[in-house]
């Protein structure tokens, strides 16, 4: 066997509670963290994603007790992000049972936090995660990037939950993160994210192409065949995804049984 | 009921593990103390992060390791494994507990194939030990590892292909390590520690 396509469910975190973004807009709630991610482990999910949506400091003692629950009750791995800032910050979340965490918008603040947390803990629970928006106006000293219709454009990094510009080119900033320590980016474009049309094959496919650790595809699943996509077109190691597994659309069984029978190697349910 | 020290040195995650002792059975005591873990019925070494960062923060409790060693069961995971090895390459050569002969080496720049290898992988059993009695040959576990151990085939358990095909659990007297986490991967990984109880 080979290192298999990895399925990652995606608990956006509210006050302690899952809800689910529209375009990063007009939230929905859809239940306990806990126990939403103990069914996804019987249904085959490879790992969690909790994203804390609140990210303020008076919830962020509600957050670690839900990463205690879970990782009580879990044995596959956890990643946590929203929010974290400091070294510390990393250091209570990874004791309180998580095994990876993702930084945003602090890393692109403060390119050094990946490098250092990458050195105290290990490259390999440094997860950056890289939410992007696309530009078809083209700029000299940014990465042109072939949409399928042929049209050229360039990808921009998004902070703060998808709403302030940076105007750094995304291919760049994947390549700086890699350089600095990050183990894996998880990449969420803005075009795709809520539509249910599929991931945004075009920026996957050119990131994981430039770099060599893992890159996993969030945003825009809808159909079985969305998942082959991202794999097989996008070249992407994992395949994120929320409100089709929270709302009941499909099982990560289904997916995973989907994919088998295309021959794209899976961890059996 | 087995008590295991797990060896606390550092930052990572130890909570994992302590929760998948207990779910196998067993007594978990997450700690530095060196007392404590030479009075263990067995010992487990986790690890996450640089090998000379983790050599660093062992380097006082190494003598209790070494003391241990062919008196109770060990068992290294991840870089814990790395570190009961002889030496690595991470950074410079380092020195190892060199509990179990071999060398920690970066995986080899290859086209199509990701480093850290990251993920569910299979193990292919080389030789029968008790720490896998019981497990179907091929199941899956989890890694995270950019680095591997080369080891002689006399000490390696099972193998797996990423890249090269490298030891992913070695064995040697009662010194064993697994390079994936079984505390992440599932009933095959929990299945794990219960053998590693009974040892």
């Amino acid at each position: 066997m080979v290192v298999t396509c990895r399925i990652i469910p995606c608990l956006d975190i509210k006050d302690g509670r899952v809800v689910k973004g529209i375009n990063f807009l007009g939230l929905n709630d859809a239940g306990d963290p806990v126990e939403l991610a103990e069914r996804y482990n019987q249904q085959g999910a490879d790992e969690v994603v909790f994203l804390d949506i609140t990210a303020s400091k008076e919830n962020r003692s509600m957050l670690i007790d839900t990463i205690r629950r879970a990782a009580d009750r879990l044995f596959l791995p956890l990643t946590v992000g929203g929010g974290i800032r400091t070294i510390d910050d990393i250091v209570m979340t990874l004791r309180a049972g998580a095994d990876k965490i993702s930084i945003n918008t602090s890393a692109v603040e403060n390119p050094l936090l990946i490098k250092e947390a990458a050195q105290v803990f290990g490259t390999q629970c440094i997860v950056v995660a890289i939410d992007v928006r696309r530009h078809t106006s083209r700029y000299d000293d940014h990465t042109p990037v072939q949409l399928s219709d042929g049209q050229m454009c360039w990808y921009e990094v998004m902070t703060h939950g998808g709403s302030r510009s940076t105007g750094i080119d995304a291919v760049k900033w994947a390549k700086l993160a890699e350089s600095y320590g990050a183990g894996e980016i998880l990449l969420t474009s803005m075009e795709t994210d809520g539509t249910k049309n599929g991931f945004d094959i075009p920026i996957t496919r050119t990131i994981s192409e430039s770099i060599r650790i893992p890159v996993i595809a969030s945003g825009g699943v809808g159909t079985l065949e969305h998942f082959y996509d991202g794999f097989v077109f996008g070249k992407a190691d994992a395949c994120l995804a929320a409100s089709v597994f929270h709302y009941g659309e499909m099982t990560i069984r289904d997916v995973k049984e989907y994919l088998a029978g295309r021959e794209i190697p899976v961890r059996p349910v | 009921m087995k008590t295991i020290a797990i060896i606390d040195y550092g930052v990572g995650n130890l909570r994992s593990v302590s929760r998948g002792i207990i779910k196998a059975g067993g007594k978990p005591v997450i700690t530095s103390d060196i007392e404590m873990i030479a009075g263990a019925d067995g010992i487990i070494l986790p690890g996450v992060g640089a090998f000379s960062e983790g050599m660093m923060h062992l380097a006082p409790l190494q003598e209790v390791l070494v003391n241990s060693f062919n008196s109770v069961p060990i068992l290294g995971v991840c870089l814990g494994m790395q570190m009961l090895m002889e030496l690595s390459e991470e950074h410079g050569m380092h020195k190892g507990v060199g509990l179990i002969p071999g060398v920690v080496r970066r995986f080899p720049e290859a086209k199509g194939y990701k480093i850290p290898h990251m993920g569910w992988n299979t193990i292919y059993q080389e030789q029968d030990d008790p720490l896998f009695e019981g497990i179907p040959d091929e199941s899956f576990v989890y890694f995270v590892h950019s680095y591997y151990a080369d080891t002689a085939p006399a000490y390696t358990l099972t193998s797996t292909s990423h890249i090269c095909r490298f030891a992913s659990s070695v064995r040697n007297g009662t010194a064993w390590g697994v390079q994936f986490h079984p505390e992440k991967s599932g009933e095959t990984g929990l299945a794990i520690l219960r053998n590693f109880l009974s040892l």
